[in-house]
């Protein structure tokens, strides 16, 4: 015991008089959401869109027919009460819903003005802003076609309504993501260089050499990038909830316990590269493609899933970060429990369990 | 009387911050000369090499170098020099051939000059059957004796030399040196470091840093006498057990 | 007592079973200062790495003090103390944080067997709060001698501890040794310079993975069957060049200042005229010492 701690002491002195190293593990996350902040776009197509339509006149038919045409959005429709519609958002197919009123074209032929109500889920919040500008503007275009016949234009108001993050917060969508994205980094980048590192500078030779248990010497490793990304983990939180202001929703608890879980799954994989490569370099290429790539193409943070072809759709699933970006905004957003994802919560356990026991069974007590 | 000096060098200084890692050093070597460079760990070789290739610019001082300047003509001074390292000379990855065609290439050969050179260098050595082995497949011996030809593949007026014989055994030492004998012979200036001291013997003229300074320059002979020493590895031992500096 | 014993060890490596240690036996004694001289290649790390269980032979058997290098793998770890080619020590750690690291991985304190590395401690100890990385290659050396102590091993492998290291530095590295081996500790060395070879109580000539010659410095250079010839003369160059094209010379090579040389048949005289008859001038000829270096070139031939 007293050797795992001079080691993990070690290693601490290492994180810590490696300033550049440092500087980009806790200045990563601020970076990150800034940037991911300002600079998203992304494309939305063949959205499922849920229309109620208690009207069921010229005019809204008419509109529909628009809506159906355009390229972006699949229609379906059902007459649902209010309640009922936001119980369909939760069960995540539906990105929008569009409403139109009992009397909607009487309003128009007799008050030249009506309104549509168009409601999205925005904790997907890129998502939903486009799906709301394309509507407003499809329903713009009717609205002017239909004008040029006309002495009183008529004026159409979409009534837009936010759900689950009505000022439209950004960092709603992407703090998740950042988590994810930050955890990895630290976690599998840099527990695999700091491993491999010690293969290239020879002092694993000595180590191999020494009475310390090599398993041992991989855990000892471990442990501090553990209790870093925890650390980043709430600077990620602090971050989000007094800058962006942007309080957790759910249990900070259960936040804390499944993101432990998920540094976990990321320190696995960092042991495992480490075991099977040799150089610094190479471990840091193999993070950043086969662990940071993945992360940001399949996790849904930034590319929605459902916009993917199918075969993309299913690699997304041995993505770990997709469940864990999964997890995260349930708790964090919509303000979930265990007992709603357990079924995530489930997988990445099963991960971890996978990943740990390959590298441990791959890992070598010799060299070569 | 021609001017033969090939290089020539006077209170070259370089300084970083406070440390001054190369202190005035004043000397000459003249055309096929056999100057071998000495001088304990962190004396200072490494940073006047790197001046006197035209890859540092000196602090203070003057030094040409085949004629060139090395604060300004640092362009001309690189096509006119060879450098050969322990450490880094040869890609491992690509075959004897490739890399005799690429830093011919680099050094602006043409592809008549290339494929009539490569023939030679290859007959030379006898390495016609590896002509298309991986460098990396080679035994150390040949890796150094590959890279110095291929140092002088471009017939530079001086070739550097950086630790050129570490770990190679004492047999393929001595072609190393036959061959720098050769080069010698052939008008090339050969400029090199080593910490084999019967290697110091087989220059022509020796010099010796201590912290950053040039505290001797002579023949081999004159040095053991003025010392009073049986061998170069006495001299040595003598001038640098007072040094300060580490690397 | 025999502290290291090896038996046809081989060891090969990739597809295509490159033999880097081709059936080497010897023993050590205990207490000896024995060393492994060749060039680099000849197989010398990866005996070195065998010995302290880190790599495993594809052949013949070994023991460390009476341990099995492949069976008792775990007992050796804790028994010897390594110290592998490369600078390894942990460069952002202070010298006394890489001591202090290395001795609790080992399970002991630096207080606990102080008195081993006292000699060689004291020198570096002024710079105790300087990082590794910053040190001089002496001081580093040094450093890694003490961490490899620190345990007290019973038996000690040094890799070729004076690679790159300036002829000083290599003197004062030596002169540790000499009193370490004061200590009883078996220290094993291997080296690629033939003039460290003498410092050893006995030496294993090493080339391409074979052993071409184990014995005392003594009576390895004893052994040598010619007699040998020392020849100077002002044109190195030509010298050299004339011996080669000699009809009598078996074998001719630079040394130092001089060419070494053995004939068949040595009549001095007659050697001197012909030098100066090809033309070369300050013509010096005597009996030469024979040196490791003189054997292995020998060995060689």
């Amino acid at each position: 015991m007293k050797q795992f701690l001079a080691f993990v002491r070690k290693e601490f002195y290492h994180v810590l008089r490696d300033r550049r190293t440092l500087l980009i593990l806790f200045g990563m996350p601020i970076a990150q959401i800034l940037i991911f902040g300002f600079a998203l776009t992304n494309e939305v197509k063949d959205s499922e869109i849920l229309v109620v339509d208690y009207a069921k006149d010229n005019a809204s038919q008419e509109l529909l027919t628009r809506i159906g045409a355009s390229r972006y959005f699949n229609i379906r429709q059902a007459a649902l009460s209010h309640k009922e519609i936001l119980g369909t958002f939760q069960k995540g197919k539906i990105k929008a819903v569009v409403v139109f009123p009992v009397n909607f074209n009487e309003d128009l032929l007799h008050h030249n003005k009506a309104q549509v109500q168009i409601i999205t889920d925005a904790s997907d919040v890129n998502t939903a802003n486009m799906i709301t500008n394309y509507l407003s503007s499809i329903i713009m275009d009717y609205q002017n076609q239909v004008n040029q016949n006309l002495e009183i234009p008529y004026r159409i108001t979409p009534e837009v309504r936010m759900l689950y993050n009505p000022q439209l917060k950004g960092a709603h969508g992407f703090v998740p993501g950042v988590m994810a994205l930050v955890l990895l980094l630290v976690s599998v980048m840099m527990t695999a260089i700091s491993i491999v590192r010690e293969k290239e500078t020879g002092t694993m030779e000595i180590l191999l050499v020494s009475p310390f248990k090599p398993v041992l010497v991989i855990f000892a490793k471990a442990f501090p990038y553990l209790a870093l990304s925890l650390v980043n983990v709430t600077a990620i939180l602090l971050l989000s909830v007094f800058v962006l202001d942007l309080p957790v929703k759910g249990s900070v608890a259960l936040l804390f316990a499944e993101s432990t879980l998920f540094i976990i799954t990321c320190l696995a994989l960092g042991i495992f590269i480490s075991i099977e490569t040799d150089s610094q370099q190479i471990a840091m290429l193999i993070s950043l493609m086969g662990m940071l790539l993945p992360t940001m193409m399949f996790s849904g943070f930034l590319f929605p899933i459902e916009n993917m072809p199918l075969p993309l759709q299913i690699i997304s699933n041995i993505v770990p970060s997709k469940w864990f970006y999964i997890i995260v905004k349930s708790i964090m957003i919509k303000g979930l429990g265990i007992s709603a994802l357990w079924k995530e919560t489930l997988i990445l356990l099963g991960m971890t369990v996978f990943l740990l026991l390959v590298s441990l069974k791959s890992f070598k007590i010799r060299l070569q | 009387m021609q001017d033969d000096r090939v290089i020539v060098c006077e209170k070259l200084t370089k300084r970083f911050g406070d440390f001054i890692a190369t202190n005035e050093i004043t000397f000459d070597v003249h055309k096929g000369e056999i100057f071998g460079f000495l001088g304990a760990n962190g004396a200072g070789k490494t940073t006047a090499m790197r001046m006197l290739c035209g890859l540092s610019s000196p602090s203070s001082g003057k030094a040409t170098i085949a004629g060139y300047d090395v604060y300004t003509q640092t362009e001309q001074i690189k096509k006119n020099i060879g450098y050969m390292s322990q450490k880094f000379s040869l890609y491992e990855n690509l075959t004897v051939r490739e890399n005799i065609e690429f830093f011919g290439g680099i050094y602006g050969l043409s592809d008549e000059q290339i494929r009539t050179k490569t023939a030679q260098l290859l007959q030379r050595l006898g390495m016609q059957n590896e002509a298309n082995k991986l460098v990396a497949s080679l035994p150390l011996g040949w890796k150094q004796k590959l890279s110095f030809s291929v140092a002088v593949l471009h017939e530079p007026k001086i070739v550097f030399l950086d630790e050129p014989t570490g770990g190679v055994d004492p047999v393929t030492r001595r072609q190393f040196w036959d061959m720098i004998y050769e080069a010698a012979d052939s008008g090339i200036t050969v400029f090199v470091t080593t910490h084999y001291m019967d290697e110091a013997e087989y220059c022509h003229r020796i010099s010796i840093m201590v912290d950053g300074k040039m505290e001797v320059l002579d023949t081999p002979t004159n040095l053991k006498n003025s010392f009073h020493a049986r061998s170069m590895d006495e001299v040595f031992y003598q001038l640098a057990r007072g040094a300060k500096r580490g690397d | 007592m025999e502290a290291v014993v090896v038996k046809n060890l081989v060891k090969t490596y990739g597809k295509e079973q490159t033999v880097a240690v081709d059936n080497v036996s010897f023993s050590v004694e205990q207490g000896e200062l024995f060393g492994l001289i060749g060039p680099d290649g000849a197989g010398k790390t990866s005996i070195f790495r065998m010995l302290t269980t880190s790599l495993l032979p594809d052949g013949g058997s070994a023991s460390v003090d009476g341990h099995d290098i492949v069976q008792d793998f775990r007992r050796i770890r804790s028994s010897v103390g390594y110290m592998p080619g490369k600078f390894s020590l942990y460069q952002d750690l202070t010298i006394e944080e890489n001591l202090h690291f290395f001795a609790t991985v080992f399970g002991t304190t630096i207080e606990e067997n102080y008195h081993l590395i006292k000699d060689i401690y004291v020198q570096i100890e002024p710079f105790k709060n300087r990082r590794a990385g910053k040190l001089s290659g002496g001081m580093k050396q040094k450093l890694a001698l003490c961490c490899a102590l620190i345990h007290k091993p019973t038996t000690l492998f040094l890799d070729e501890p004076t690679t790159g290291v300036d002829p000083v530095s290599r003197k004062e590295f030596w002169e540790m040794l000499r009193r370490l081996k004061e200590q009883r500790i078996t220290i094993l060395v291997s080296t690629p310079y033939m003039d460290e070879a003498s410092l050893c109580d006995r030496i294993a000539l090493i080339q391409g993975g074979k052993i071409l010659s184990i014995d005392t410095p003594q009576n390895i250079v004893n052994a040598y069957p010619d007699k040998l010839l020392a020849i100077k003369a002002n044109e190195m160059y030509k010298l050299l060049k004339v011996l080669e094209s000699h009809p009598g010379v078996i074998n001719s090579y630079a040394f130092g200042e001089y060419a070494h040389a053995t004939f068949h048949d040595t009549d001095t005289h007659a050697l001197q005229a012909y030098l100066r008859g090809h033309g070369l001038t300050g013509v010096e000829v005597k009996g030469a010492e024979v040196t490791i270096e003189d054997t292995f070139i020998k060995l060689l031939h």
